[in-house]
């Protein structure tokens, strides 16, 4: 297994006189392919380690590397063109005046030729459902619209790692859902490796594994299963409770026996099901 | 003090050919006292309805009554400011709009405005902090060195700083962590109880409606499809649906209880310890088919 991103013990403050770093002594891997969710409050850092990953910001100790390269001045426009990020606000990342020119964006900046850049577009758009838009104005689409041609700019730059950093946390629910469906499909056409930075429950259990952050540390890992039976402390990790969780906690204050591990809405079913059977 | 909307049209740019219709044949009050939730899709004219509620916009055509202030297309500006004293708006990401030195000051901005003093201003300031879950010691510190959650608090004291009668929040819980969301929610319900304000939630958060919202109108193209309590609104979630609107987990989960088991619940649960108590009641009946 190979690994696509590797941070090796990376420490960083915005400002050298601050007391509690952004962040502190922060190792992890991502292999290829492989579906990340960070998770962890408002403050805990996890923007900030998304940015060490592309050179965005340049930690004060540790090593990145990214596609086998190690991040340093000479590769780091190497290693941006592998890692492609779709952050939070959809009206803070247009520059185009239609949609397709938006997405041509950064093929122009790359010199490519404008017969394949137009394949490349239009490829890119189909990929996520928003061909039929190529000619209208960003401003007029939806959230969830603006965050899929995002996602489109990024793919017509066929990267190796796609970053999302609470890319629908500002969307309403069926935004979120659209945008995490285009995420799931472009991710298995693409051969992508994942990171995604979110609050959304949804978002956290696509994930293969999910790591916790608070206080600019790294505090727990696991997958979504493991990660969702914390019940109660998920709150403190950022997380919403899931809502079998939710309805677990409340049938308990009705006096009702309630199984403790994490139940799905499914699982959840189920419980009843035996429940109901035994009557 | 009702807010009450008669027939109210507004057409952007009216009259050049760029105009186009935003808001046509809206009736809609908002009672004293309430908690209304504004829902509907994007571009639905929520926030063309919003920026009405003050007199930011005066309707194109029809009339909005605000407390005793009838506002038309030929009303005056004149006396608009008190009526803006009355009905505060929390805008979307309110934390964009600080700009002074301290907290303090940045929250006392407002009732300068309005002749109070520089003392009773910062006096103010030092009374709301608590009452958005910030201390004493936020006073001195500058709003730019605070976190996005805390930059929110500060700005919505600001607005609180005004003693409206009505407060309006637009999406007031984007970009919070769940902790986050959670406090100011409650923050917002608390004020609601405990200082008989009259809330206007502008939300996609079916789950805040439910638990928060006591009335809820549903907008869509402009115009008001629907009002009344969420309890009977989110009995039809085909049609929220074809709104492009979902309906509450504890809804959604419920509906599916009730086709899975043969269940009815009644009246409908909007909450998990709703939904809970009647499940409770149903599975120690022994009541129900496992299909």
């Amino acid at each position: 297994m190979s690994e696509i991103i590797k941070l090796n013990n990376i420490t960083y403050r915005y400002d050298d006189e601050d007391q509690r770093p952004a962040l502190e002594d922060v190792s992890f891997q991502i292999t290829k392919g492989e579906w990340v969710a960070i998770i962890g409050p408002n403050g805990s850092g996890k923007s900030t380690l998304a940015k060490t990953i592309n050179g965005l910001i340049e930690p004060d100790s540790g090593e990145v590397s990214v596609g086998g390269l190690d991040l340093n001045e000479e590769n780091i426009w190497s290693i941006r063109q592998m890692v492609g990020m779709v952050f939070q606000n959809p009206d803070n990342q247009f520059v185009g005046s239609t949609v397709q020119d938006d997405v041509a964006f950064g093929l122009e900046n790359l010199g490519i030729p404008r017969d394949e850049m137009i394949e490349r577009v239009r490829s890119a758009l189909d990929k996520v459902n928003m061909l039929e838009f190529a000619e209208r104005e960003p401003a007029r689409l939806s959230g969830g619209q603006k965050q899929r041609v995002a996602i489109a700019g990024i793919v017509a730059l066929r990267p190796d790692i796609m970053i999302l950093d609470e890319a629908t946390s500002m969307l309403d629910p069926q935004g979120r859902e659209e945008v995490l469906r285009t995420v799931k499909e472009v991710k298995e056409q693409e051969n992508l490796s994942v990171l995604s930075i979110t609050h959304d429950i949804d978002e956290a259990a696509a994930a293969n594994r999910v790591l916790v952050m608070r206080d600019g540390k790294m505090i727990q890992e696991g997958t979504p299963e493991t990660i969702f039976s914390y019940g109660e402390k998920l709150i403190e990790m950022g997380l919403d409770l899931p809502f079998p969780e939710k309805l677990k906690a409340s049938l308990k204050k009705q006096g009702m026996d309630v199984p403790a591990d994490y139940l799905t809405e499914e699982g959840m079913v189920d419980w009843l099901w035996t429940y109901v059977s035994k009557k | 003090m009702d807010i009450r909307f008669e027939e109210v049209g507004y057409t952007y740019q009216k009259g050049t050919p760029f105009q186009s219709r935003a808001l046509h044949d809206i009736d809609l009050t908002i009672e004293a006292g309430s908690f209304t939730a504004l829902v509907g899709h994007t571009g639905s004219g929520k926030s063309t309805v919003l920026q009405h509620l003050n007199a930011l916009k005066k309707p194109t055509s029809g009339q909005v009554t605000i407390g005793d202030r009838v506002i038309t297309h030929f009303s005056e500006d004149k006396g608009l400011k008190t009526l803006r004293k009355k009905v505060g708006i929390v805008f979307q990401f309110p934390e964009a709009q600080l700009f002074e030195e301290t907290v303090a000051k940045d929250i006392a901005f407002g009732p300068k405005n309005f002749g109070v003093s520089e003392e009773e201003g910062l006096a103010k300031a030092k009374e709301l902090l608590p009452l958005v879950g910030l201390d004493e010691s936020f006073m001195e510190r500058s709003p730019f060195d605070l976190s996005g959650g805390q930059m929110r608090r500060v700005a919505i004291a600001g607005v609180l700083a005004m003693e409206p009668e009505v407060l309006v929040l637009d999406e007031p819980t984007a970009g919070l962590d769940p902790q986050g969301r959670k406090e100011v929610m409650d923050m917002f319900y608390n004020l609601y109880q405990e200082q008989g304000l009259t809330v206007v939630l502008v939300t996609h958060q079916m789950d805040d409606v439910a638990t928060y919202a006591n009335h809820m109108i549903v907008l869509e193209k402009g115009t008001v499809m629907k009002e009344g309590h969420p309890r009977e609104l989110f009995k039809e979630a085909g049609w929220l649906s074809s709104m492009q609107l979902g309906v509450p987990s504890t809804v959604r989960f419920a509906h599916e209880l009730e086709e899975k088991f043969q269940w009815h619940f009644d009246p409908l649960p909007l909450t998990t310890d709703e939904l809970a108590e009647q499940m409770q009641v149903k599975l120690s009946a022994g009541e129900g088919d496992a299909l």
